[in-house]
């Protein structure tokens, strides 16, 4: 009972991460209509800010920090190297994010070397709740994932820019000629996006305090996974996505003989869910009209 | 005079070798319901979005209400008083009703507040967001579309969705409305039904209208005057019924 308490908690809480990661990857890709595989090296270039600024032994700085830095490196990552391929092949659009992603992995390499940093944002230490021990830390980013996802979700559907953003997703072409301004709209998508990362970011330093150069990789790749799998596109199946696949990840973990197979059969989850449901759990539903 | 709410100068588009549209010469004064016809592939179409910025002109020039607004963007045409429908209708599908026409009033400045008001859920967010909401009811209920509002766009009914994208374009406040055959698809009666919605919507919002339309009888009941296109160019244009006899016209027409 005790560790099947902690278990979901703990995968919720994991989940709760890919989620707010795969919801920067399903809202871009529903309004610019592409794949943007730095998005996951977002989440290490929060987590060196933190790391630079937790100098100042401040931890609300230092997020603060990491936020509107993530925020402005997304918007001029998209303003130099996306927006000029607007209307190019999806291929080159891709490559060029892939691009992006080793130029940042690279560029954190050099800067801050190789070797894994540590960094204590804040010890919450942990508590033990009907006989199961939790880290605070995982309660802590399970809370905050739920009110920045209700939060997303307010935004998009009662405010003007949200509105819009929806119109955009749906016929950028028709949004633009009722008085849409689309790059303004893109624009805010990703510094959105590039703030959830830098969150993101943030809850893996505090479930583990060591940083690398490819700390975004994995969980960006994860959380590529979630958005597919609750249907990219669509906000609530991003969210539904990352939980899915967190406590997938929590529970294989806890079983001893699949344990090391944990992220094949997160991936295999992917592949299935390709094949019986290509759109995903809550992706829109595509009938040719004959 | 005053000056006339669109006037195209030597208007022209071309496609590689191909000539969409040459030297088209359009004035269209306040008021009026101009018609825009000619047979299939005349560019009739490029000229709207020739108009709507979507294509931008090899040659010549516009004006809107005596102000230069060709090579702006889509966006800014739109803001400047130029709004369109389709002619295959293009709804934003998955959105309700009224959220269709809340996206039209989306680029009008009465209705702006900034991306922080939202965030902070400020009281003029709300305000903001109340009488965008208003508005969009008062135009449902003139396309009598108020009872469908909170229904998603794409179970409306043919006919209904045509008078939806038209509620959307006159949402983003425009001196010039374009439509794109707005005709194309109904039945006898659903036309007549639209051009008294047209007129009314001349009367009551003092707007002028440019349309594209197949159906003769439609544009002949409808329309001040009319440009005939044949081939991208001019070939004819005047009163409406006077043109609609023009020997050149009943030659593209019928061939031969």
């Amino acid at each position: 009972m005790e560790l099947i308490l902690s278990t979901v908690i703990n995968g919720l809480s994991l989940g709760g991460i890919y989620a707010m990661i795969a919801l920067g990857y399903t809202m871009v890709y529903g309004i610019a209509k592409m794949l943007n595989f730095a998005h996951g090296d977002i989440i290490m270039v929060g987590g060196y800010v933190i790391y630079v600024f937790m100098a100042f032994h401040n931890p609300l700085l230092a997020i603060l920090m990491a936020v509107v830095f993530c925020v402005i490196l997304g918007v001029v990552i998209e303003k130099v190297a996306y927006k000029p391929l607007r209307g190019a092949s999806p291929l080159a659009v891709l490559i060029t994010a892939i691009g992006i992603s080793y130029l940042l992995q690279s560029l954190a390499q050099i800067i801050f070397g190789s070797a894994n940093k540590m960094v204590t944002v804040y010890d919450f230490g942990s508590v033990t709740f009907l006989g199961a021990t939790v880290q605070v830390s995982a309660l802590v980013t399970l809370g905050v994932t739920v009110i920045v996802m209700a939060a997303l979700t307010l935004f998009v559907k009662y405010t003007r820019i949200g509105r819009a953003m929806i119109a955009v997703s749906e016929d950028k072409g028709a949004a633009q000629l009722m008085g849409i301004n689309v790059d303004g709209i893109i624009t805010v998508t990703f510094a959105i996006g590039s703030a959830l990362a830098a969150l993101a970011g943030l809850f893996y330093l505090l479930k583990a305090p060591s940083i690398s150069s490819t700390l975004g990789a994995m969980p960006g790749i994860k959380a590529f996974t979630a958005a597919v799998i609750g249907g990219i596109g669509s906000i609530p199946g991003a969210m539904l996505g990352g939980l899915l696949l967190g406590i997938v990840e929590c529970i294989s973990y806890k079983i001893t003989v699949i344990a090391p197979y944990t992220d094949a059969i997160e991936f295999s989850i992917l592949i299935i869910i390709l094949l019986v449901r290509p759109t995903g759990f809550l992706g829109k539903k595509r009938r040719e009209k004959v | 005079m005053a000056e006339p709410i669109l006037r195209t100068q030597s208007l022209g588009i071309s496609f590689g070798g191909l000539k969409a549209a040459q030297d088209v010469n359009i004035t269209i004064e306040k008021n009026q319901i101009y018609g825009l016809i000619g047979p299939n592939g005349a560019g009739k179409t490029t000229i709207f979005n020739l108009l709507t910025g979507v294509y931008k002109p090899t040659t010549g020039t516009f004006f809107l209400d005596g102000e230069e607004i060709c090579g702006l963007s889509q966006e800014k045409i739109n803001h400047k008083g130029i709004a369109r429908t389709f002619q295959n209708i293009r709804l934003f599908n998955n959105m309700s009703v009224i959220r269709n026409v809340m996206v039209g009033l989306h680029g009008q400045s009465e209705y702006k507040c900034s991306i922080w008001d939202s965030f902070f859920r400020l009281p003029r967010h709300f305000k903001s967001e109340r009488e965008m909401r208003e508005r969009a009811k008062e135009l449902l209920r003139i396309f009598d579309l108020e009872e469908e509002r909170n229904g998603l766009a794409c179970n409306l009914p043919y006919g209904k969705q045509r008078k939806l994208e038209i509620a959307r374009a006159l949402a983003t406040g425009p001196k010039l409305l374009l439509l794109d055959e707005p005709a194309a698809g109904m039945n006898p009666h659903e036309t007549e039904d639209l051009q008294k919605t047209i007129r009314f919507i001349r009367d009551e919002f003092d707007m002028t209208i440019l349309l594209i339309e197949h159906d003769m009888k439609f544009v002949a009941d409808l329309c001040d005057k009319i440009t005939v296109l044949n081939f991208g160019t001019v070939l004819a244009e005047g009163d409406t019924k006077e043109t609609l006899r023009h020997p050149e016209v009943v030659r593209a027409y019928i061939g031969g």
